[in-house]
């Protein structure tokens, strides 16, 4: 109608011509070949295992497992399923992964600001560790702590025996295990309510500092009252708490809690190994932190200790908590080397045991895979979520 | 577009391989001719069953159970390659192909012959499971064990026996599982547990392994039964007969007092069982699909099963197993070959 208002765009192309068209018709080829092929990778080794009479299918979780777990967090005994060895396995991975995160958090930190030491000596004895222990692969350090330190360890009836209570011997840590009594409630209340009491504290602290400039001693007084609190509870209740200790009984000690040397052998190493990376990061985390920023600081009259805490470590965990992330990643990965010591996480037990006697590979891979994979997506997540909190906020 | 048209084409491709047919359909024995070789799995070392010498030869009872297989097909008892496999590999390593044959002291069970795809082609060894421990600690009978630490190898059937027995029994244990037998020793002479449980003919080999073998014994109780055989894949049954036959031959051989030093002589023989049994007389071998001397070169080249049993585990051995039930039943055992025939 309008010859003279020119549009602009090349008049409409033939269908296939048309880029918007065609790159939905390949996008949908694609997908359609990704389904087809994944389809046939599991269609062809279903028929074949089946063609081969091996058992396929998951009904195996609910028949009787008959073999026993050194440690479980979960109730077990041989008379549960397969599926009940699956929740074993995985809560002892998911406890010496997370013993071993907090661990190698706290020894990594610390290391890291010993690298930064103006002390010659801690700044090279920290060196020394870090260069040494991430050089070492982390099997043969699990072995170390395994049989070296197993077999240094004395027999049951020669334990190292401290005060009575605490035994140590190569069948691992024995300790008294608290056994909370009628009343008890009390003092679990007076913690939570110590706590709820902080964290009003606080806020009331900081509103105070804004309106009037004065600071409150928090951190103290926190600790207090948290202190305080629970055993002034625990005094009215009457101490309403006894102890298992462990004693000595045939072949072994029996009562109290007990810490396997698999565990401790497992923790310890990756603990150490994990720390070395994580110094190495909160080292480059700190020097990232330019100059400039704590000379402001100090232009301002903030103390060391203030300077720190307020200026260079916020800005330094945005540097660190990627890294970071990575590091949990492959320490919650590399508990899986448990198996060689014989501790029963995942692989261990479900991986090991479970897959051999009931000769279902292909269905127990999948599912210790599976559930690695959500292990480490969850805690990317999580530290994600972290990182978001302190990363810098754009205004 | 460039992109999008490059994947798809990869896609494509990729499909393509995938949608290659898994399954061959050669027989096996056709396969282990073509190859020239048989493949066998076998343990990573257990004295006296498999194990290699300090030249690299493999020895020990479940490679010559092998051997004999391979001079059967071959004439040639070297034309074997070995597989060392752990207890918890084995069964996938078979299922998969990748070995033609598992003789690994692998028990015979009703699960592991119903469910596994797989099938027990005979036993060459029974077996079943004890305990070590050290002298020091004073028991002398497994049903003092009650509270004791147990280290054991993974994947194994000793696994659920030990549970079993100490149910029964109304006692309790501490399972230390590892890896590998040579662990379980370690862990048992680091302390780590009290007693070490296995087949008893492997603790007699574990034993040995110890600094000081002395300071260990083994209990007298058996607790389980522990058929040890070949095992072949299941759906080929002309594998799983050669498999079972040669075995069987070997044990019928020694009931007719043939062996390897005297099996030319016999070749002459008027015995109708043993010209049937060295190939002189009627088609066996051709009904198997080998050569009908196949029983000849087995024995020739490997030996009856009596001297397979005291070259490789028998009272001159380290091990110094005595025969037990493991004679022939003529001599108070339980082995008992079907006739060839």
């Amino acid at each position: 109608m309008n010859k003279q208002k020119i549009d602009s765009r090349p008049a409409s192309p033939k269908p296939w011509y048309d880029p918007r068209i065609r790159a939905i018709f390949f996008q949908t080829v694609v997908i359609a070949l990704v389904f087809w092929g994944g389809w046939t990778l599991v269609d062809n080794t279903l028929s074949n295992m089946e063609s081969r009479g091996i058992s396929t299918g998951f009904g195996f979780l609910d028949e009787t497992a008959g073999f026993g777990i050194i440690m479980s967090m979960v109730p077990y005994d041989a008379t549960m399923t397969y599926g009940r060895t699956f929740w074993v396995g995985l809560t002892n991975t998911l406890l010496v992964s997370a013993m071993g995160i907090v661990t190698a958090t706290i020894i990594g930190f610390i290391l890291g600001v010993a690298r930064l030491s103006s002390n010659w000596l801690v700044a090279k004895v920290a060196l020394v560790y870090v260069e040494i222990i991430r050089n070492i692969p982390l099997l043969l350090q699990i072995f170390f702590w395994y049989f070296a330190v197993l077999s240094s360890l004395p027999s049951p009836r020669q334990s190292i025996d401290v005060g009575g209570a605490l035994f140590l011997n190569n069948r691992g840590l024995y300790v008294p295990e608290p056994l909370t009594q009628d009343g008890f409630g009390l003092v679990w209340g007076a913690l939570i309510s110590a706590i709820v009491g902080v964290v009003v504290l606080k806020k009331w602290a900081k509103k105070r500092q804004l309106a009037t400039g004065q600071i409150f001693p928090v951190f103290k007084v926190s600790v207090a009252v948290l202190v305080v609190l629970p055993i002034l509870a625990y005094v009215v209740a009457g101490g309403p708490l006894e102890w298992d200790l462990p004693a000595l009984k045939g072949f072994n000690f029996g009562g109290g809690i007990s810490i396997i040397p698999e565990l401790a052998a497992l923790w310890i190493a990756l603990s150490l190994y994990t720390a070395s990376f994580i110094a190495e990061i909160v080292r480059s985390g700190i020097v990232s932190v330019s100059k400039g920023q704590t000379e402001a600081a100090k232009a301002l009259g903030l103390p060391n200790g203030l300077t720190l805490r307020l200026v260079v470590i916020p800005q330094a965990m945005r540097v660190i908590i990627p890294p970071l992330t990575s590091q949990y990643l492959n320490l919650a990965k590399n508990s899986s080397l448990a198996t060689a010591i014989g501790y029963p996480d995942l692989v261990a037990v479900f991986m090991g045991t479970t897959l051999n006697q009931t000769g279902q590979a292909v269905e127990v891979v999948a599912i210790t895979m599976a559930v690695y994979l959500t292990i480490s997506l969850s805690i990317s997540l999580l530290m994600n979520i972290y990182n978001r909190a302190v990363a810098i906020k754009e205004r | 577009m460039n992109n999008t048209k490059s994947i798809a084409v990869g896609a494509a491709l990729l499909c393509g391989v995938l949608a290659a047919p898994f399954t061959s359909a050669a027989t096996t024995l056709e396969s282990v001719k073509e190859k020239g070789h048989l493949q066998c799995g076998v343990t990573s070392g257990l004295p006296g069953f498999s194990q290699p010498d300090d030249k690299g030869n493999w020895t020990g009872i479940d490679v010559d159970t092998c051997r004999a297989v391979a001079a059967a097909i071959f004439g040639d008892a070297q034309a074997v390659e070995f597989t060392p496999l752990t207890a918890k590999e084995r069964f996938t390593a078979l299922q998969s192909g990748e070995i033609d044959m598992l003789s690994r002291n692998t028990t015979w069970t009703l699960t592991r012959d119903a469910s596994l795809g797989l099938n027990f082609a005979g036993v060459n060894y029974y077996d079943g499971q004890g305990f070590l421990i050290n002298k020091g600690i004073g028991v002398d009978d497994a049903t003092q064990l009650d509270g004791a630490t147990v280290c054991i190898q993974s994947g194994t059937t000793t696994e659920l026996n030990l549970s079993d027995y100490f149910r029964a029994k109304g006692m309790e244990y501490k399972p230390i599982v590892f890896d590998t037998s040579e662990q379980t020793v370690q862990g048992f002479s680091a302390g780590r547990c009290d007693v070490l449980t296995s087949d008893r003919s492997q603790l007699a080999a574990l034993r040995s392994k110890l600094s000081n073998p002395d300071s260990a014994k083994i209990l007298p109780n058996t607790i389980s039964k522990e058929p040890l055989g070949p095992v072949v894949r299941q759906g080929d049954d002309q594998w799983f007969n050669i498999v079972k036959w040669v075995l069987s031959v070997q044990i019928n051989a020694e009931e007719m007092g043939v062996t390897s030093a005297n099996a030319d002589e016999m070749l002459k023989s008027d015995n109708p069982g043993i010209a049937r049994l060295l190939g002189t007389d009627g088609d066996m071998g051709a009904k198997l699909g080998l050569p009908d001397d196949f029983g000849y070169q087995a024995i020739k080249l490997v030996g009856n099963y009596g001297e397979m049993y005291d070259r490789n585990v028998g009272p001159d051995t380290p091990l110094g197993l005595d025969r037990g039930v493991n004679a022939l039943w003529t001599d108070g055992g339980v082995l008992y070959a079907p006739p060839v025939r």
